[in-house]
């Protein structure tokens, strides 16, 4: 391939990239190939096929660590690219685009990928399509890093679509059960419809470069020369977003998610944490130049879109009992600062990032650790939990790193992400939205110690026998423990902050600053809902004391009716009259065309019996009848008298020698 | 030395005597006798031409012909004296067993 990008006119950015950004293209490629391998070979291999996507993703690992490194010594961005095909004037293209957030991106997808692999190999052990969930699982993380790597955005469209029968094949994984392929046609569809704008975005956007092509780095250029119409750029900006709401669960799109959770537990730790759903943040963070270039009213719509998410999510994840639900509302409101701090402009963009990469870790540990309880305790509500510090030690600690991570705690990375955020909403003059990530903080700290008292403290309520996960599980989690430990410091001012430095919107990082004000601020809102939290759910009540908030608690559990609304406002009045008009049409258009091919045959058969009988018989038999007469007229000739035979062989002599000598 | 025309006429004489014995006669016997003035008439235009082309390999395939007369006359009288035992008769017209 190295070759052909020099034949087919190749664009190298960047001088003195290293061996492993040259050849980024096979961290992609890699995991695609175990997918095959593991499907044809998968059963016939020792251990049911794991291995293959294991050595793949470690692969792409170690090889995304090589091209960090590239980033760390302060390289610059890289683009490939390969010619694929032509549609008039527009040029298809295959090819990368690394930069600091790609590298990244690389690394936390890599490697949740492959403790997910890891933890899988103790979760799912036993399971019926054990081969399978590798294939898929292997299959996902090698789309999602296309859409890492595209340097264009139909390429990226490529591996958001895969991602998104994957998400859907993962989530009906136990499709025996109608709620679990349930939820996953409605995961499937829901993002579908947010892909449609997206779709548009794309060709709204492929339009502004005047037909040519989908780079996403050309089309940068193109809108930020101011050439094309405002309102061309504003509303394909509007139409990507659309694609986001989408794939990263925002209002009023999010309803998927959490029934999404039907899915095993490993799958909800790496699609619905750590990449997929990160994938819709990725995206406007990749095209991020067309919404900074278009009407200031998209990035608005941004930032009032993850502020209204991230409330309402927030607190949803008040009310649940299922300790996955939690995580999932928990999921959706994380993302939704990741959206809000993208509206607040170029100065939100660092810090977006910067808690997308935080999250990532901390959120597949939560997951992950999650479902190590649910292995033990055999169920996902926290009411049948309890107590499990003592009986899972190694589950408790994980998790609680976790989950003061997810609480904003320092100097876990949760915080220090979080106060990136709140920072450059402050920086923006975004006041408003300064209130809202704090009151979303306070919510955060609150429903992160529900979650962890209920779980752990206490006493244990349920009927099974809680025991440790295997190795196999507990390594990733302390792996992932070890992470969430570390990589907050990354973006720490006082420390250098490297990673503003490696992931920053324009052409300069912009210079990291610690605000002792934030901190403090965050580190209240921390401790008012923690301590809240604390002085509820110190001691197990039932019923629940969130259920005294009465009218909207109601609401909550109701989930502000948003499906009701969904349910009985579009897809009813969608779905009936279609489905009637395909009853009638099966009844009287199918059914008449059926029994009408019926008597057609009758008609056909009698006609082909009467041409069998009467035409195909008499054929035969005449065949038959002409032979008996010529026996008979020959039999008169073999009258068993040898000198009629000589004579008859004499006569022949005669006639040949006649013939011989003439 | 006998001119090769005459011999020839003779053995065509021979052959055609054989030919209607062959075909005419009802008495086995007289078929095989027959048969064997077929033959000779044959052994005398090999030798003849054996002769005339100063060549001993007709009068060898004579020899060899002369054999295999013996030897077929030998068959052939066994069969007929076979069917006599049988029918009383050595009539071939009789013999008319082989046909549908």
């Amino acid at each position: 391939m190295v070759a052909l990008l020099a034949a087919e006119g190749a664009t190298a950015t960047s001088v003195g990239a290293n061996w492993f950004v040259q050849h980024a293209w096979v961290i992609i490629v890699l995991p695609f190939v175990s997918a095959a391998l593991t499907l044809f070979f998968g059963k016939r291999t020792p251990g049911g096929g794991p291995v293959y996507g294991i050595a793949a993703i470690g692969a792409g690992l170690l090889m995304s660590f090589g091209v960090g490194w590239h980033f760390v010594q302060g390289g610059g961005p890289y683009q490939a690219n390969i010619d694929w095909f032509h549609i008039g004037s527009l040029q298809m293209q295959l090819g990368i685009y690394i930069d600091g957030l790609t590298a990244v991106m690389l690394v936390v997808v890599t490697s949740v990928s492959l403790m997910v692999h890891i933890y899988s190999l103790g979760y799912m052990h036993d399971d019926v399509r054990f081969t399978w969930f590798f294939v898929v699982l292997s299959l996902f993380t090698g789309a999602m890093l296309d859409v890492v790597l595209a340097s264009n955005l139909f390429q990226l469209l490529i591996g958001w679509e895969v991602m998104g029968v994957c998400s859907y094949l993962l989530i009906g994984h136990w499709y025996e059960d109608p709620a679990n392929s349930g939820a996953a046609i409605k995961a499937f569809i829901t993002t579908r419809i947010g892909d449609v704008p997206f779709m548009f975005g794309i060709f709204a956007l492929i339009f502004a470069t005047g037909m040519t092509t989908s780079n996403i780095q050309v089309i940068g250029q193109t809108v930020s020369a101011g050439h094309v119409s405002s309102l061309l750029v504003t509303a394909a900006a509007l139409l990507l977003f659309g694609g986001t709401i989408g794939k990263s669960a925002q209002f009023p799109l999010y309803v998927w998610l959490p029934d999404a959770m039907a899915g095993p537990t490993p799958v909800s730790a790496l699609i619905h944490a750590a990449t997929m759903v990160a994938a819709g943040i990725y995206l406007v963070a990749r095209t991020y130049q067309v919404f900074v270039s278009a009407n200031p009213v998209a990035l608005h719509v941004v930032a009032v879109v993850g502020a209204i998410t991230l409330l309402l999510a927030a607190f949803l994840a008040l009310v649940q009992n299922d300790i996955k639900k939690v995580l999932a509302y928990s999921t959706v409101s994380q993302l939704a600062y990741m959206v809000a701090a993208l509206g607040v402009g170029p100065d939100g963009y660092p810090a977006a990032m910067f808690h997308l990469f935080t999250h990532a870790f901390f959120k597949a540990l939560l997951f992950l650790g999650a479902g190590s309880v649910i292995h033990a305790v055999h169920s996902n509500d926290m009411n049948d939990m309890g107590g499990l510090r003592k009986t899972m030690p190694a589950t408790y600690v994980t998790f609680l790193i976790g989950a003061l991570a997810l609480g904003g705690v320092p100097p876990f990375s949760g915080f220090f992400s979080k106060d990136e955020l709140i920072l450059a909403a402050k920086d923006a003059h975004y006041w408003w939205l300064v209130v809202v990530l704090l009151f979303g903080a306070i919510l955060t700290a609150f429903y992160t110690t529900r979650m962890v008292l209920m779980t752990f403290f206490g006493e244990y309520r349920g009927d099974a026998h809680p025991h440790e996960s295997p190795a196999v599980m507990t390594v990733p989690l302390w792996i992932l423990a070890g992470a969430t430990c570390v990589v907050g410091l990354l973006g720490f001012a006082p420390l250098g902050a490297p990673y503003l430095d490696w992931v920053y919107f324009g052409t300069e990082p912009i210079p990291a600053v610690f605000s002792p004000l934030v901190a403090v601020l965050s580190i209240i809102a921390v401790a008012i809902g923690a301590g809240v939290g604390y002085r509820i759910y110190r001691r197990y009540r039932t019923p629940d004391p969130i259920t005294r908030l009465g009218g909207a608690y109601t609401l909550l559990e109701h989930k502000y009716y948003l499906d009701d609304i969904y349910w009985n406002g579009i897809i009813r009045p969608i779905r009936d009259p279609i489905a009637a008009a395909v009853y009638w049409t099966n009844q009287h258009v199918i059914d008449g065309v059926v029994n009408g091919m019926a008597a057609l045959a009758y008609v056909v058969s009698a006609a082909a019996a009467w041409f069998d009988r009467n035409v195909i018989d008499n054929v035969v038999n005449g065949a038959g009848t002409v032979a008996a007469l010529f026996g008979r007229g020959l039999r008169t000739i073999q009258t068993g008298k040898v000198q009629w035979y000589a004579v008859g062989l004499f006569a022949g002599v005669i006639v040949l020698t006649v013939f011989i000598t003439r | 030395m006998i001119r090769l025309p005459l011999v020839l006429l003779f053995s065509t004489f021979l052959f055609s005597t054989g030919i209607y014995g062959v075909l005419a006669r009802r008495n086995a016997v007289m078929v095989l006798m027959a048969i064997e003035l077929l033959l000779n008439a044959v052994n005398v235009n090999l030798v003849a031409f054996a002769a005339q082309l100063q060549d001993v390999t007709g009068q060898v395939f004579a020899l060899f012909v002369i054999a295999v007369a013996a030897a077929e006359v030998g068959i052939g009288l066994a069969i007929v004296i076979l069917l006599f035992r049988n029918r009383s008769s050595i009539n071939v017209d009789e013999v008319d067993l082989l046909k549908w």
